[in-house]
């Protein structure tokens, strides 16, 4: 979570002196500086996590010294997990809150012509994120165990997908369906490469 | 009643802000005596743990190196657990501190100041405002690092009677007064209607309880919760009575002095710890503990085990028998979490000054292989006004920041992170660390990067709708 934290931070950064360095006033401009905003973002995201999985990897060589019987108690694909969970986490947050706490108070949803569901896909949109962030978590720790860069790739890729598909908002067709369907994508792939199979996920349904 | 009460705090508060707790006669003097006393007396706390790190492994000079060997990994295995152990108390002080100030106006109103920052900030320049808020901050460190010193000049001339009824008066001013101007606060904002005999009642009992639970024994859930409400009292009051600027300045100031006192040869908290070495002083938490005045957040039983360890070898005969009730009471406490808990009576007046002698009392508790202790019985002490700063902070962020939620989210995750280092720190070090630096660092600023840095692009973000 800190991490992702300061990854905003830094993006936030630059944004902003892209933005007091131009016009104010030209709207195309600005929506452009946004964009560029959102894709460094998404880039400086990914360049956080990559270095948060170097943390943990000499965290982790840390406690396997220092335990007794050589394997380390946390395994990294449960770090990858609770790293994922963490940059979800916090990108959820710091995306949703606000509007939670204007949802509580008195207002009508789109009055000036603006999307009426703008609550609804907005938490939409916020939960798949979350989610795909744990995906990418561990696809990305994966990838960087194993060596295998076009893993890494495709989780940047991916990102920057899921972002740039909200660009077409509020043409909500375009930015939810493909992000969902990317999600369900990760998702499959995470669990495969976490050791799960058809056969487990048979057994864990039916309670053997 | 309810104009009566909002004048009150504010009468009180300016003389409160020279005798702290003291509602009706303060004697400053007291007040530092108290304070140092109490400062001294965590340090002398600090120091058993201390010596008893020395002590064990100096005895068993043959298992000393698989001593080392499972000091540090069971510091380390345990370290995590004592991280979360201290996460829970400061996260719900700094929930009770900012669901309080999102709710109750009171607390966001600016109703004057404390005597301690004479000078107003509605200037009509910046350059005003900003010599003001630092000279606010300058008499405030003053007065709290002349308070420290009183209490090291106190120490040494063993004044403890005086300290303890000092610290008696403060934590009833605290229990009874402010927490009766709370719960008013809290009715007027949900107009809850509430005769005077139900609140002298609840108010009665409340106070009652939580000196019982402070100061002498009591389940050690409640004595949390009392140290956990007594905290955000104070950091409320904080935030309501310090303005702006000077808030943020004494934010900076207060941990650069932690950072000092605690880790000079020449600061007082430094000076306090060895004249409590030379005495050879274990039986301290005993009279912490008695006197009720200053509990640091204790996750183990270490102090057993030095006050064993301690009565041995102490001095002072008088204190042994006090020691060994001590000890009993410690035992009795639930051996994950016992707590002390700092007391923050005094905070009003000088909270800074208490507050490094608490960052102090962050320490790491040995691993006595020696013992058949529990592995469980082992962690970390946090002084009350460590839980009070981060929870101004905290307070602070969520009151006046434009970025609202996103800030306070930031300030928490980064106090907490630097909560996590100090503790990681304190690990490595095994000696008593100031636990303010890092984390108000981190805070602070996350706090000014995010107000103006991150929540322009997050609300353009949140505008169209774009996701990152």
């Amino acid at each position: 979570a800190f991490f992702w934290l300061v990854s905003l931070l830094l993006s936030s950064l630059i944004w902003f002196i892209a933005v007091k360095a131009s016009d104010p006033r030209d709207e195309p401009l600005q929506k452009g500086l946004l964009i560029f905003g959102v894709t460094f973002s998404v880039l400086l995201q990914e360049a956080f996590r990559f270095l948060y999985y170097k943390l943990l990897r000499k965290a982790i060589k840390g406690l396997v010294a220092l335990s007794e019987d050589g394997c380390s108690p946390i395994s990294i694909q449960q770090v990858a997990y609770v790293a994922g969970v963490g940059f979800g986490l916090m990108s959820g947050a710091f995306s949703m809150i606000n509007l939670l706490a204007d949802a509580l108070g008195p207002g009508t949803v789109g009055i000036h012509g603006d999307s009426q569901l703008y609550f609804l896909t907005s938490a939409f949109m916020t939960m798949v994120l979350i989610f795909l962030h744990t995906f990418w978590a561990i696809l990305f720790f994966h990838g960087c165990e194993h060596r295998r860069w076009w893993e890494i790739t495709a989780v940047v890729v991916m990102h920057l997908v899921v972002s740039g598909s909200t660009f077409c908002n509020t043409l909500y067709m375009g930015s939810l369906v493909p992000s969902y369907l990317l999600m369900a994508t990760a998702a499959t792939w995470a669990y495969l490469l976490s050791g799960g199979s058809a056969q487990n996920l048979r057994r864990f349904l039916l309670c053997k | 009643m309810t104009e009566l009460s909002a004048h009150l705090p504010q009468f009180q508060h300016g003389q409160l802000t020279e005798n702290f707790p003291d509602n009706h006669l303060s004697n400053t003097n007291d007040n530092s005596e108290r304070r140092r006393h109490d400062n001294s007396e965590r340090r002398r706390n600090d120091n058993p743990e201390s010596e008893t790190n020395g002590q064990p492994q100096n005895n068993i000079q043959q298992v000393v190196e698989q001593d080392e060997e499972d000091d540090e990994e069971l510091t380390l295995k345990y370290g995590a657990k004592h991280v979360i152990m201290l996460f829970v108390p400061v996260t719900l002080c700094m929930v009770v501190v900012v669901a309080t100030i999102k709710s109750v106006s009171f607390y966001t109103r600016k109703d004057g100041q404390l005597i301690y920052t004479p000078f107003t900030e509605e200037t009509e320049t910046v350059g005003q405002r900003a010599l003001n808020s630092i000279l606010n901050a300058a008499i405030m460190i003053s007065v709290i690092i002349v308070m420290t010193i009183l209490l090291v000049v106190l120490y040494k001339y063993r004044c403890y009677k005086v300290i303890h009824g000092w610290l008696i008066i403060s934590s009833l001013l605290l229990l009874f007064f402010f927490s009766f101007i709370y719960l008013g606060e809290v009715f007027k904002t949900y107009n809850v209607a509430m005769d005077y005999i139900t609140v002298a009642l609840m108010i009665w009992n409340f106070g009652v309880v939580g000196m019982i639970c402070i100061h002498w024994k009591g389940p050690l859930r409640l004595q949390q919760a009392y140290l956990i409400m007594i905290s955000a009292l104070m950091a409320l009051v904080f935030i309501k009575y310090l303005p702006e600027w000077t808030a943020w300045l004494i934010l900076a100031v207060i941990s650069v002095y932690d950072l000092v006192a605690v880790l000079c040869p020449k600061g007082p908290l430094r000076m306090l710890v060895e004249t409590a070495q030379e005495r050879n002083e274990t039986l301290f938490p005993a009279l912490i503990y008695s006197s009720t005045m200053i509990w640091l957040v204790n996750m183990a039983e270490e102090d057993p085990e030095a006050q064993r360890k301690a009565s041995k070898n102490s001095t002072y005969d008088k204190q042994a028998p006090a020691n060994q009730t001590q000890n009993e009471d410690a035992e009795a406490d639930d051996g994950g979490f016992s707590q002390e808990w700092q007391q923050q009576r005094d905070n009003r007046i000088g909270p800074i000054e208490s507050t490094p002698e608490s960052r102090a009392a962050v320490q790491a508790l040995p691993s006595n292989s020696q013992t058949s202790e529990d592995p469980e019985e082992r962690g970390v002490k946090l002084g009350l006004g460590d839980f009070i700063f981060y929870s101004v902070l905290v307070g602070k962020a969520s009151a006046t920041a434009s970025g609202d939620w996103n800030t306070t989210l930031a300030c928490f995750v980064a106090i907490l992170i630097g909560l996590c280092l100090t503790l990681l720190l304190l690990a490595i070090f095994k000696k008593a660390l100031p636990a303010l630096p890092i984390s108000i660092t981190f805070g602070l600023v996350f706090y000014f990067a995010t107000d103006n840095l991150v929540q322009p692009f997050m609300d353009q973000l949140a505008f169209h709708q774009f996701y990152i």
